[in-house]
């Protein structure tokens, strides 16, 4: 790892034991940042981003969770703190946002409160100087009319706003590290616009190191330098960002890419949909997780997980045995479709995708079709 | 449009909305206009997607297409009856041909009734009551949205993930064989992969069985990939009103054309707009703007625009725009069905 890393993150694991069983929800993830440089995690629901990036600012509060591996932050280890030395931290060097603005603001507390006691804890500032500090916390984040929003309730506010106060907050000690949990899900894509540009903005302005997590390839695509995407709880690949959009190794990454609806596609383009879904993590499949959804899938990846290897670019690792675009994989893709696997018929657009498995399509439509 | 107008309506239309209005009282003398007189009508066997920001009625528009509830004032003429003017028994006999599917597709199921109940529900209120004739009817509509109706039958909704909950909601819809479908944010709780898994079944079963749908939905892709015709509302009025592959290439409405600017594109190579536009919150509905509602948040905006209100114009072949200064010249003015 170079020493000018801001992160490091080696072999993390975290494991939630349930009535159910054991469930790995982060799976031996390593991956470092640069000082100043955005990432993105991206992946559905499940896949452990969110775990993850809290994981790293250890708030992970339930009970019966584990976490292995090793997080440097500046060349110290955070996993061995104690929560002392952790409070320390949070807000003045990592700080993060939520995904819903509606919730993670105290409905009974009025905005200037929420704000001026937190400045006032971590910064040592007088009342008069915090309540200065808090105005133009909100200018920075462009709210409107910022003396009178101190005197707001959260519920006063619109969506966007409430998250414009939410960045605001995370922002008041000048923290070194964002984590931007979802920051614009639960918003409108005029709002989200927003957001990502102040977001980008204060970044640039702070040299801060942002982590991105959001299950929205789109919303990654022009905001950050790397990507890194999860599936049950790994990463499967992970490389520039103008890399992975220009050549993908993954069938992961390139399935997500396909299933989501572009909006230069003319209308009714049939899109293609992913079979089945997310693993349950509790008992994975055996192998490759992504091998029983996988078109290039071969007995080999039934068997033995890939590891994350080195690519031809600078970068570019994938963690899969047959990646997109090398010979093996046309070799496997043919090979599928003459065989009738469904995932792979459905891939190619001549099966429909369910979540039990997929139907064929009746010979008569396919013909139509073709 | 942020404007009215019904220049856009056709001569032959399953459904004719016309003047809609709901408003919602609060307090005294007070209410929210939550749709303020608008118009539009779809097809036999046609999409219609309904796009905007939250708050600007296209939910409470679905919902007022069912009487759910009453628009305040307005016609919704179903297949040549007019729904606002039936009351109790006839009411809710036509409502069958209405149906609707939710966003949540968890909570829209009872948790305590297996799958097999849960789809014969409206069997069980509008007949065949013979239970055999039932279950042939509800595993027909189970296996066509992709569900194993003998495997589905007595399980309850929480054995099942959200997307094939959605799939027992549309067979419960489809189950009752209604002229039209009003489909809620049926996609926005759904992981991409399970999102695409819909969107292709609802394409199918809409070539099936030449299903009527009007789809709303925040997300303009999505809207774009299912619908054959889209409606862009603003602030409970009409902006826009096109077929949906010239809407998409030639946005005449400001509106349209900052959604569609501020879409995510899964390309880091497209430009990235970072100064795009004003600031400007949307407006509160108890108190909109006077004249063309986008006014306070439009680049073009003129005096003309504060003091009336735009109707809407034709731009070319089946496309229509109510706004005073749209991005492409209409070709006729205000040829109105008044």
């Amino acid at each position: 790892m170079a020493s000018n890393d801001l992160l490091t993150v080696q072999h993390l694991s975290t494991t939630f034991e349930t009535p159910a069983g054991s469930v790995k929800a982060v799976d031996d993830v390593s991956l470092s940042l640069k000082a100043g440089s955005t990432m993105g995690l991206v992946g559905e629901s499940g896949s452990g981003k969110t775990v993850l990036s809290r994981s790293i600012m250890r708030l992970i509060t339930a009970g019966g969770a584990t976490t292995t591996g090793s997080v440097l932050y500046r060349g110290e280890e955070l996993l061995t703190k104690s929560s002392k030395e952790m409070q320390a931290l949070w807000g003045a060097e990592m700080a993060m946002v939520f995904q819903d603005p509606m919730t993670s603001l105290n409905p009974v507390v009025r905005i200037g409160r929420q704000m001026i006691e937190h400045v006032q804890h971590h910064l040592g500032l007088s009342k008069a100087d915090a309540v200065d500090a808090a105005v133009s916390l909100l200018r920075s984040a462009q709210i409107p009319e910022a003396e009178a929003r101190l005197q707001a309730y959260p519920h006063e506010l619109s969506g966007g706003m409430r998250q414009r106060v939410c960045i605001a907050i995370a922002l008041a000690c000048g923290p070194n590290m964002l984590f931007a949990d979802e920051p614009t899900t639960a918003l409108d894509v005029t709002v989200q616009h927003q957001i990502l540009n102040l977001l980008a903005e204060q970044q640039r302005e702070r040299n801060m190191t942002m982590i991105l997590v959001t299950h929205d390839l789109g919303v990654v695509a022009g905001r950050t330098d790397e990507i890194a995407v999860m599936y049950a709880g790994r990463i499967v690949e992970k490389a520039p960002t103008d890399t992975l959009f220009a050549s993908m190794r993954h069938p992961y990454t390139e399935a997500l890419l396909r299933a989501i609806p572009k909006i230069d596609d003319p209308k009714q383009t049939k899109l293609s949909a992913i079979i089945g879904r997310p693993p349950d993590l509790i008992n994975p499949p055996s192998g490759c997780a992504f091998s029983p959804r996988c078109p290039y899938v071969q007995p080999k990846c039934r068997e033995e997980a890939p590891t994350l290897t080195p690519g031809e670019s600078a970068g570019h690792e994938f963690a899969c045995w047959n990646p997109v675009g090398s010979p093996e994989a046309e070799q496997a893709w043919q090979q599928n479709l003459e065989g009738g696997l469904l995932q792979t018929l459905a891939a190619a657009g001549k099966a429909t995708a369910t979540e039990e498995g997929a139907t064929p399509v009746p010979v008569a439509a396919n013909e139509a079709a073709q | 449009m942020a404007g009215s107008g019904k220049a856009h309506l056709r001569d032959e239309a399953l459904l004719r909305v016309e003047d809609l209005t709901v408003e919602f009282p609060i307090g005294r003398d007070r209410a929210v206009k939550a749709v303020s007189g608008i118009s539009f009508d779809i097809a036999k066997g046609e999409t219609l997607g309904l796009v905007g920001e939250s708050g600007c009625g296209k939910s409470t528009t679905g919902r007022a297409i069912l009487q759910l509830p009453a628009p305040t004032s307005g016609q919704v003429i179903l297949d040549g009856t007019d729904l606002t003017s039936l009351e109790g028994p006839e009411m809710r006999k036509h409502r069958t041909n209405l149906q609707m599917i939710f966003q949540d597709p968890i909570s829209s199921l009872n948790p305590r009734r297996a799958v097999g109940e849960v789809v014969a529900e409206p069997l069980n209120v509008w007949g065949p009551h013979d239970e055999d004739e039932q279950w042939k009817l509800v595993s027909e509509q189970l296996e066509a949205v992709g569900i194993d109706p003998d495997v589905a039958r007595n399980k309850y909704p929480h054995e099942f993930s959200g997307g094939q909950c959605q799939r027992i909601s549309i067979a419960r819809a489809l189950v009752m064989d209604p002229q039209l479908i009003i489909c809620d944010e049926p996609v926005s709780a759904l992981d991409v992969s399970v999102q695409a898994q819909i969107l292709n079944m609802l394409k199918d079963l809409k070539d099936r069985y030449g299903l009527t749908l009007v789809f709303i939905a925040h997300d303009l892709a999505v809207v774009k990939n299912i619908s054959d015709r889209v409606a862009v509302m603003y602030l409970g009025k009409m902006c826009e009103v096109s077929e949906s592959n010239e809407l998409y290439a030639n946005p005449a409405h400001p509106y349209t054309r900052l959604l569609l600017e501020s879409i995510p594109l899964p390309d880091p190579t497209a430009d990235l707009d970072t100064t795009l536009q004003s600031e400007v919150e949307l407006p509160s509905p108890l108190d909109p703007p006077s004249g063309c509602r986008f006014r306070t948040r439009c680049p073009f905006a003129d005096e003309i625009c504060e003091r009336e209100e735009p109707q809407m114009r034709r731009v070319s072949g089946d496309h229509y725009v109510a706004c005073h200064h749209p991005l492409i010249e209409p070709t006729e003015t205000n040829v109105g069905l008044e």
